[in-house]
């Protein structure tokens, strides 16, 4: 396989779970807001921090407003990040693997930029938000479906599987960073309703509510719920889950190619570390500094896979 | 359906009853609705935008990716009918080939005094680079195109040779394929010869032509300017049906004497290049220095037979639009035979008799650029306004050596359909030939190109032109 076109894989998918995450987080934000609307602007403030575009939202609007931030998030192409970006990024992506792709795979991810160009050609008004990230949300399932039903279980495969966990993964550390002072002992009051519904936001975000409820028969705790998204290795979006499906996906092109590259070392101390910390030791020495240290783990990750796998040259 | 006055319709004949090769489909279409028809039209337009058959129209915004229209009517060609024209296609390709390689070796068309010296030594698509070297196999055009034309019953006039890089052909197999989801009770009734194997061909023929100096598993690739070349979805297209990479020249350098491309595991040698990217940015380091789309040094490696371009580099020469007026001779001087095509009659316009008549009669002909494509540059007499012959008579004065002129064809109708329901329209027909070193393969059909606007005789679609799924009927 080409490097170019392993990097244009990895790179479709990235930008495909980037819109997915960028939607669901739009969501919470908007859940929040319908529950509390006095705080919803320090809530838009937080949403678009951990999308990683709250300076660039400052630079073209300047004060936090709701309805403008929603718009920039879904569908600004000068953001890069807004769903409309990542969608029309990873169909552009898609467009030059194409070689790489099945044909349901393909037309699923141009269905999903048609579709979307279209939904999001004007603002979104309130009223229309919740079918209108119903829909990206579904488009996604789709490309997910066609993916997984269609695709050969070979390198290219990986490689689209790669951009997804690296994504999530660096998703996911982004919000318990925003979040994190709210899962902290000391400021939490347990059981105010404050804190139970930024708790309900974070779960939100990553679709967790449901399954956290369930796991813990409806008790929340800060503590239990960092390590719900953290190291819980059943919960699709959580950090452990993410790693080992990289680590898993590094493995079989390991094998695959019979050579053995640094990214593989990288991931197995990160899967490492995962595996002998706890959620009380990560709340002794810092979750702030052992979100920060994930954060350029990824990051250090995703460079040395597109080095190891020649994305570029 | 009324049929234009002076124009053969190859469906409706004489006495408004369907020619032979449409009877079965007229009949099946008397019995069809229109409004059902009219929507399967728009259905057709929704499954090419969903599988993303669109093409980029230079000069326009980026983004903008069109669609060419695609006609449902099919055009319909009898078995008798097409064996007639492969073996006039089949000698032409043959004469083109024997053409280019003498013309790049001993040059005897020349020294018989059959074809102008000036012509080939003042000619830029002759390149010098290709002199003495000999491709694998003596192949020079791997894929040919012919544009033919049709002006009656049994005549068919060549109007164009595409020997340097045809395309199209993504879009024959996509109508074929989007006629049999559409209509699969019709090709249950009327037999139609198949295309499929276009891309298996293609890839075995390529192959074919390796160099001497090659792999062990012959590795094949297409290269491709790139995602905002106007035909970047056929290139696409034709990697992933023959299985192989889709290159760009980033991926590619030359390493131990081969080209080879950029992979997750190292730089993989390449034996075979279909290559869609034009002579002059192939090797920057040969031609073009400011070419970024090629492979500095491929040349080098072409001449010491590491790899095998397809088309081979230089083969312009023969479907350059001022030696194409002498092709009968040279159809005649390669094979000893007179050619099965015929040419349509052309004024060089160097030539300053000719040039006397053409500037005499420029509403009565059509004059091309020698070197232009797509339909860009051309004036087509009979539709051009006074202002616009003015324009061109003065373009014309300035560099004559530039154009070719013909007369203005009747070119055949074939339906398409309409909101009154048919209507005739000019088409043209690119057959798509294969050649190997021992042989050529030409796929029955080919692309069919209808103007779609009425009365209008030029089919390019950067000029509003569409298509339509050709049916070559099995005997």
């Amino acid at each position: 396989m080409l490097g170019k076109t392993a990097g244009g894989l990895f790179w479709m998918f990235r930008y495909l779970e980037r819109s997915e995450n960028t939607a669901r987080l739009v969501e919470a934000g908007f859940r929040i807001a319908l529950t509390r609307p006095d705080g919803a602007d320090d809530e838009w403030a937080s949403v678009l921090q951990t999308a990683a575009v709250a300076g660039a939202y400052q630079a073209r609007h300047g004060e936090v407003e709701a309805a403008r931030a929603i718009d920039f998030l879904l569908r600004d192409t000068t953001n890069s990040s807004s769903v409309l970006s990542a969608i029309a990024s990873a169909r552009q992506n898609a467009r030059l693997v194409r070689t790489a792709l099945t044909r349901e795979v393909w037309e699923a991810v141009n269905d999903t930029y048609m579709i979307l160009k279209e939904t999001l050609a004007r603002p979104v008004r309130p009223r229309d938000l919740p079918e209108v990230l119903a829909t990206i949300r579904q488009q996604s399932a789709l490309v997910r479906g066609a993916l997984h039903g269609t695709m050969l279980r070979n390198d290219i495969f990986d490689f689209c599987r790669l951009g997804t966990f690296l994504e999530r993964a660096d998703n996911t550390a982004r919000i318990l960073d925003v979040k994190y002072y709210v899962l902290l002992p000391s400021i939490s009051q347990i059981g105010s309703s404050l804190d139970n519904v930024q708790w309900e936001t974070i779960l939100r975000s990553v679709a967790g509510q449901r399954a956290y409820r369930w796991i813990t028969q409806g008790e929340s705790s800060p503590m239990g719920i960092a390590d719900f998204l953290i190291f819980d290795g059943r919960m699709p979006r959580s950090l452990r889950f993410s790693v080992s499906k990289i680590a898993t996906n590094l493995a079989y092109l390991e094998t695959g190619y019979g050579t053995r590259l640094p990214s593989r070392d990288q991931i197995d101390v990160l899967k490492a570390r995962l595996d002998t910390m706890t959620i009380e030791r990560v709340f002794e020495d810092g979750l702030h500094e052992f979100i920060i240290d994930f954060l350029a783990d990824i990051a250090r990750l995703g460079q040395q896979i597109e080095k190891d796998y020649r994305f570029l040259g | 359906m009324q049929n234009r006055p002076g124009f053969f319709d190859e469906m409706i004949g004489a006495g408004d009853t369907a020619r032979e090769p449409y009877t079965s489909y007229n009949s099946w279409f008397s019995g069809e609705d229109l409004k059902e028809l009219r929507k399967k039209s728009l259905d057709a337009e929704t499954f090419f935008r969903r599988t993303g058959i669109t093409f980029n129209v230079y000069g326009a915004a980026e983004a903008d990716e069109r669609l060419i229209p695609f006609d449902i009517v099919p055009r319909i060609i009898s078995a008798r009918e097409w064996a007639r024209l492969t073996r006039g296609i089949e000698q032409r390709v043959r004469a083109i080939n024997a053409f280019l390689h003498d013309i790049y070796h001993r040059q005897e068309i020349l020294r018989a005094g059959r074809v102008p010296v000036d012509l080939i030594a003042r000619n830029e698509a002759f390149l010098p680079q290709m002199i003495g070297v000999a491709p694998p196999g003596a192949v020079y055009t791997h894929i040919v195109g012919i544009d033919l034309v049709r002006t009656g019953e049994d005549e068919f006039y060549v109007l164009e040779d595409n020997a340097r890089t045809p395309s199209g052909v993504s879009y024959m197999l996509e109508n074929r394929e989007t006629m049999l989801q559409m209509f699969p009770e019709l090709f249950s009734r009327i037999k139609v010869q198949p295309v499929q194997d276009y891309p298996r061909n293609l890839r075995r023929s390529l192959a074919a032509s390796a160099p001497p100096r090659c792999s062990n598993d012959l590795t094949v690739a297409v290269l491709t300017p790139g995602i905002h070349n106007s035909a970047y979805f056929e290139h696409s297209f034709l990697a992933d049906q023959m299985g192989v990479e889709l290159v760009e020249g980033h991926d590619l350098r030359i390493v131990d004497g081969k080209v080879a491309m950029r992979t997750t595991q190292g730089y993989k040698p390449i034996d075979v290049l279909y290559r869609r990217v034009d002579d002059d940015f192939l090797d920057p380091m040969n031609f073009n220095p400011n070419s970024m789309l090629g492979v500095p040094g491929i040349m080098d490696v072409y001449r010491s037979g590491g790899i095998t371009i397809a088309n081979a580099p230089g083969t312009g020469i023969a479907d350059d639009k001022a030696i194409y007026s002498y092709m009968p001779e040279i159809v005649e001087f390669y094979t000893g035979e007179k050619a099965i095509l015929q040419n349509v009659p052309t004024w060089r316009c160097s030539d300053a008799d000719s040039l006397a008549y053409v500037l005499d009669h420029l509403s009565e002909l059509v004059v091309k650029e020698v070197h232009g494509s797509g339909g860009y540059g051309m004036l087509v007499g009979p539709a051009a306004s006074k202002k616009e012959i003015a324009e061109f008579r003065k373009k014309l004065e300035a560099r004559p050596g530039n154009y070719i002129a013909q007369p203005t064809l009747a070119l055949s109708t074939v339906p398409i359909l309409t909101k009154a329901g048919l209507a005739p329209r000019h088409v043209d027909l690119r057959p798509f030939v294969l050649v190997r070193p021992d042989g050529c393969t030409i796929t029955p059909g080919g692309l069919t190109r209808v103007a779609l606007k009425k009365g209008s005789l030029v089919v390019n679609s950067s000029q509003g032109g569409g298509t339509k799924d050709t049916w070559v009927l099995e005997e």
